[in-house]
């Protein structure tokens, strides 16, 4: 695994790379099943399953179905990837997730696509922040708020053979490039993508980016943040959590969904428990969506750079007054 | 009719096996698990394909009982084939159990779904029954379904997917008992035909008195051709069958039952048995 951020953009759609991602590793393992939700077009995955009817099931717009149908063909042997977008893929069919996968241990691996503010035209309607915390509370659930395309390429493989139900949620467009083409991102373990002594801002999915651009910014300002890269939600590398928060004093968490259950609440849990440490957010404020471009959502919802930078300098007063 | 009266013998002895469980507990779900019992003597006594000493066995026919409370019915006939001892159907809800409430396949050896929250079992079986087919398996999935279970839109999801996937190892029994929790369905939540709703579908629908082997058997046999429809089995079917007293309960979908009725209704059951064997 190589960092190679430098702020540009990955060249590569995500939508793009689902569409060969799914299918390479479909030649790789004849376990490998795909059910979608009439959004195959959306990820460029329908002339594939078009000429692989054995491999792919369009399941029609019916999310409850499609998880019920993926949980009954994992418990024949498949392993189900599943995609639909975010908010189809978890509130939609939360108790066909919890119980005919989770709770009955059917694993199946689902994708929602356009998480929060990325989901930008189709609206508030279609704008998940509350899938993380849906997908939490779902015991030995796997969750993955992906980076950049290589994250996606590398969490897909990991999450086919991987037990419980993972959810990976990803935006279908590009991503700020973090890591060098064929890295392998380790499920479960945080990237330290940038050092630093006064603070630590953990991030995911898009926050990622607007974290780097923040940590660049305050430190010309002589205030140096670490950044870590908490792509894994759950599991969540709490060591990570407990050595950075210890090491700096001061904690920052960005997130591109509701500050209730997300990575603010996963991240305090384990502040609280293990080392109290002062801590700022930058998420959604309990809010719904709405519609838009995604330069104005995340300033319509304070997910920006600048807002981390605040956030970074009000949780470092309250460090200095501990 | 030899071979139906061991069915009909059988059937009792389900009937007897689910109120000893239920009895053993205090209280349970004994309308809809009486109600569904002589399918499940056709289906363990004679048409499906299975090994109680290899559960998993992936070439097996499968039930799902997506009607998940009426566990103690399907433990009942699990435990007659010699899935599990006897016994251990007095543990039903006793901490620590092979035998919850709702069917569980994760722990008890012969479930082949995990069912309860309603509806769901239907897209189980789906996939299953799809699963089945892409794997060239000639097995079939048995699909039990509570009349009250489809006021779920997931049921019709997973219908209108088993006949646009020409799912014909998919079989539904409806378990048209007119009943609910709350009362009749007719009053509740009145669903209409379930024959011209599982034919515009697309199903091959047949419907017979749920409660009768005698019709029960060819209606189930018919359903070994395959093809590429899937088959619905409307059983008209009484909420507590076999056990006059609870059938005659509106209210018969959780009751207590006491030592003395499960002294008498095991000694009716029982006398069935032995008029049966008269018969043969």
């Amino acid at each position: 695994m190589k960092i190679v951020y430098d702020g540009s953009m990955d060249p590569r759609l995500c939508k793009a790379v689902l569409g060969e991602t799914i299918p390479a590793m479909a030649a790789e393992d004849p376990d490998l099943i795909y059910l979608d939700a009439d959004l195959m077009n959306c990820i460029g995955t329908a002339k594939w399953a078009a000429a692989n009817p054995d491999r792919a099931v369009n399941c029609g717009i019916a999310e409850a179905n499609m998880i019920g149908v993926a949980a009954g063909l994992a418990s024949a042997g498949f392993k189900p990837i599943v995609h639909t977008f975010g908010p189809f893929a978890s509130r939609r069919c939360y108790d066909q997730l919890f119980l005919s996968a989770g709770y009955a241990k059917n694993d199946i691996t689902v994708i929602g696509t356009d998480p929060g503010v990325t989901a930008t035209l189709n609206g508030g309607t279609h704008m998940p922040f509350e899938d993380v915390a849906l997908y939490r509370a779902l015991p030995g659930s796997t969750i993955i708020d992906v980076t950049d395309p290589t994250m996606l390429i590398s969490v897909l493989r990991q999450c086919k053979d991987r037990p419980g139900v993972k959810y990976i949620r990803v935006g279908r467009k590009s991503y700020a490039r973090v890591y060098e083409d064929g890295s392998e991102l380790p499920i479960g373990k945080a990237v330290t993508l940038r050092e630093g002594t006064d603070l630590v801002i953990f991030a995911c999915g898009i926050m990622v980016h607007e974290a780097l651009q923040a940590a660049a910014a305050l430190e010309k300002e002589g205030i140096s943040a670490a950044v870590l890269d908490m792509f894994t939600i759950k599991p969540l590398d709490v060591e990570a959590v407990v050595s950075w928060a210890e090491k700096t004093g001061a904690v920052v968490v960005a997130e591109n969904h509701n500050r209730f259950g997300g990575l603010c609440s996963a991240v305090s849990e384990v502040l609280a428990e293990r080392c109290p440490t002062p801590a700022a957010f930058v998420a959604v404020e309990d809010q719904f969506g709405e519609v838009g471009p995604q330069g104005y959502l995340q300033e319509r919802f304070g997910l920006t750079a600048a807002h981390i930078e605040e956030a970074a300098k009000s949780v470092l007063k309250r460090k200095e007054t501990k | 009719m030899q071979e139906n009266n061991k069915l009909k013998a059988f059937a009792a002895e389900i009937r007897m096996a689910a109120i000893e469980a239920i009895h053993s507990i205090g209280s349970g779900h004994i309308g809809g698990a009486l109600s569904i019992a002589d399918v499940l003597a056709v289906l363990y006594g004679r048409e499906m394909r299975y090994d109680p000493q290899n559960p998993k066995w992936p070439e097996r026919d499968k039930l799902v009982c997506s009607k998940g409370h009426a566990g103690p019915a399907v433990y009942g006939t699990l435990a007659l084939k010699g899935f599990f001892p006897y016994e251990e159907l007095k543990t039903l809800n006793r901490p620590g159990t092979h035998l919850p409430s709702h069917c569980d396949r994760n722990k008890t050896p012969g479930v082949d779904m995990t069912t309860g929250s309603l509806g769901q079992g239907t897209s189980l079986a789906c996939g299953m029954a799809l699963g089945d087919k892409l794997r060239g398996r000639d097995s079939r999935v048995f699909l039990i379904v509570g009349d009250g279970e489809s006021n779920e839109g997931q049921v019709w999801e997973a219908f209108a997917f088993a006949a646009a996937k020409k799912l014909g190892n998919l079989v539904v029994l409806l378990d048209w008992n007119k009943r609910q929790l709350d009362g009749w369905t007719k009053d509740i939540f009145p669903m209409g035909d379930y024959v011209a709703k599982f034919e515009a579908f697309g199903f091959d629908t047949v419907k017979v008195n749920g409660n009768d082997i005698d019709e029960l058997v060819p209606a189930l046999e018919r359903t070994r051709a395959g093809g590429d429809r899937p088959y619905a089995i409307v059983m008209d079917t009484v909420k507590g069958a076999g056990v006059a007293e609870v059938a005659e309960k509106v209210m018969n979908h959780s009751l207590p039952v006491s030592d003395e009725q499960y002294e008498r209704w095991t000694a009716q059951l029982k006398e069935e048995i032995k008029a049966l064997e008269v018969e043969q």
